[in-house]
């Protein structure tokens, strides 16, 4: 029997596990996945916590839930990976030998790269909410908080979903709005980028709604650190920006497992092949989601496209096929706006996001790159598609795993 | 698109970034730092022409890794070409403009 062994249990891994169980049955293969946790989050759920939207029960269930039966589920921390050896150590001691190895332990935040971020304010007028404990700390605060300055801030790229701090702004903006307290409460947006995206089309459009919504922006700021006395961010030319409420997102790094086995690049990401998803240095290892060091965003939309067509490299591989050169850097994401509405934008590696309609050329619904209800529903429901398709490694009817150009609006 | 740059024709982007970095000599780096209102010291040319390998070699260039390069910390960077250095000292150097960012 062979084995086949995925590391994350999170939205990459228990998708591969979920399509690969149909296709890797025993008595000839073993699938084992593996992670300590005991929960399951719906991560894009962070975003809405803070403003009261979601309940830690919508966005929290157990890891079982979603693996299937015939794949064995080991709750364990991993020590290392033994690439040469084709070996997983766990910690206390224990092997676990494969055949093919699938990594997907996604990205963290790790404040503690930048100076002072994790002080004394931390969590209690410095927060994240790229974790559940962050998310939920800065809920209690803005239920009480009474106004002054609200800084939204990007620490370095790349980090996992580079839209949520803009959503972030926008959400903030229509909450205050809501609680009749806007006029109390100035929103600045802080990026190391030279606006508001990384993409010259998408950050045209979102500078405009950062204008409409009252909501400064301070550009190209490279934090050094953090004064918690002060209670100020200050860049490495001096530039210091003064907060009552910093909603930074700290450096994302690559799980330290990958650091562990000395397979990452400077922030522990595995460096991968872009259009095969076959780690570059070892030829039964392969790289899905947010561990990688593609360049593709960080988002679930991607790791759910990338696990289509890991699934029949995977596939090609064990029967002995060349691999597919097919991952394109597809990346779909709703960018909630505020007040109800929301933006979509379709990308890949090579085609940044334009107007147009979507998944319909020339219907829709969705409109992208223009703030619809219709898109801003398309995003409430998609936590319910993210539970009961997309982990279960359901395709999505009408959407490809490429990026289709149709009905799309470039510039020729 | 073109323009004359230290008395050559040379052809940019739309931001200004040569794309072809076979045009660049010390001249076009000099006029194009005068447009940036910083002077080239001995130091400056050390930091571009690393950038210039880094460039050849296909590394992707951030401002974490030229914190770690052993050249120089990010607060000199800053020093040499402020307020946005990484953008800055690439224009000068004629290699593109770092897409640090997905």
């Amino acid at each position: 029997m062979k084995n086949l062994v995925i590391l994350g249990a999170g939205t990459a891994g228990t998708m591969m596990a979920n399509h690969l169980h149909h296709n890797l049955k025993q008595p000839d293969w073993q699938i084992t996945i593996i992670d300590e946790r005991e929960e399951h989050h719906y991560q894009p759920g962070y975003l809405f916590l803070p403003f009261d939207t979601y309940t830690p029960e919508d966005i929290v269930k157990t890891i079982e839930e979603f693996i299937p039966k015939d794949v064995t589920l080991l709750k364990h921390k991993i020590d290392r990976i033994l690439p040469k050896e084709n070996k997983i150590q766990l910690t206390g001691g224990s092997e676990l030998s494969y055949d093919i190895l699938i990594i997907a332990t996604g990205a963290k935040i790790a404040p503690e790269e930048t100076e002072g971020m994790k002080g004394s304010e931390w969590q209690k007028s410095v927060f994240d909410f790229y974790t559940f404990e962050g998310s939920l700390a800065l809920r209690n605060k803005l239920r009480e908080w009474e106004g002054g300055k609200l800084v939204v801030h990007i620490t370095e790229m790349p980090i996992k979903c580079p839209v949520a701090p803009l959503e972030f702004a926008f959400l903030a903006d229509s909450f205050f709005k809501h609680k009749h307290m806007r006029d109390k409460v100035e929103i600045t947006y802080v990026t190391p980028l030279s606006g508001a995206f990384t993409k010259p089309k998408a950050t045209e459009t979102l500078e405009h709604l950062l204008v409409e919504k009252h909501i400064n922006i301070e550009s190209d700021f490279a934090i050094e650190h953090v004064d918690n006395d002060k209670k100020e961010i200050v860049d490495y030319g001096g530039r210091a920006i003064p907060f009552d409420i910093l909603v930074t997102v700290p450096t994302n790094k690559g799980d330290a497992l990958i650091e562990r086995s000395g397979m990452g690049d400077d922030l522990n990401y595995v460096p991968t092949h872009k259009a095969t998803l076959q780690s570059k240095e070892y030829q039964n290892i392969f790289v899905l989601g947010d561990a990688s060091n593609i360049p593709a965003s960080k988002a679930g939309s991607v790791a759910h496209f990338e696990a289509e067509i890991l699934t029949e490299n995977i596939l090609r591989f064990v029967h002995g096929d060349p691999l597919k050169e097919e991952f394109d850097g597809h990346a779909n994401c709703f960018i909630e706006t505020g007040g109800g509405k929301a933006l979509l934008i379709d990308f890949n590696y090579t085609h940044e996001p334009v107007e147009g309609s979507f998944p319909f050329a020339g219907i829709g619904p969705l409109r992208l790159l223009k703030e619809s209800r219709m898109n801003h529903m398309g995003k409430l429901a998609f936590r319910w598609i993210y539970w009961h398709v997309l982990l279960k490694g359901t395709h999505i009817p009408f959407v490809s795993a490429t990026m289709s150009e149709k009905g799309k609006h470039y510039a020729s | 698109m073109e323009r004359t740059i230290a008395g050559k024709n040379i052809t940019v982007n739309e931001e200004g970034y040569l794309t072809d970095f076979s045009q660049w000599d010390e001249k076009v780096g000099e006029a194009l730092s005068a447009e940036a209102n910083i002077a080239l010291t001995p130091r400056h040319w050390e930091v571009i022409k690393y950038l210039q390998e880094e460039h050849k070699n296909q590394v992707a260039l951030s401002i974490r890794r030229i914190g770690k390069s052993g050249l120089v910390d990010i607060k000199e960077f800053y020093q040499l070409f402020p307020n946005a250095p990484l953008k800055t000292a690439t224009k000068i150097a004629g290699i593109p403009k770092p897409a640090s960012c997905i």
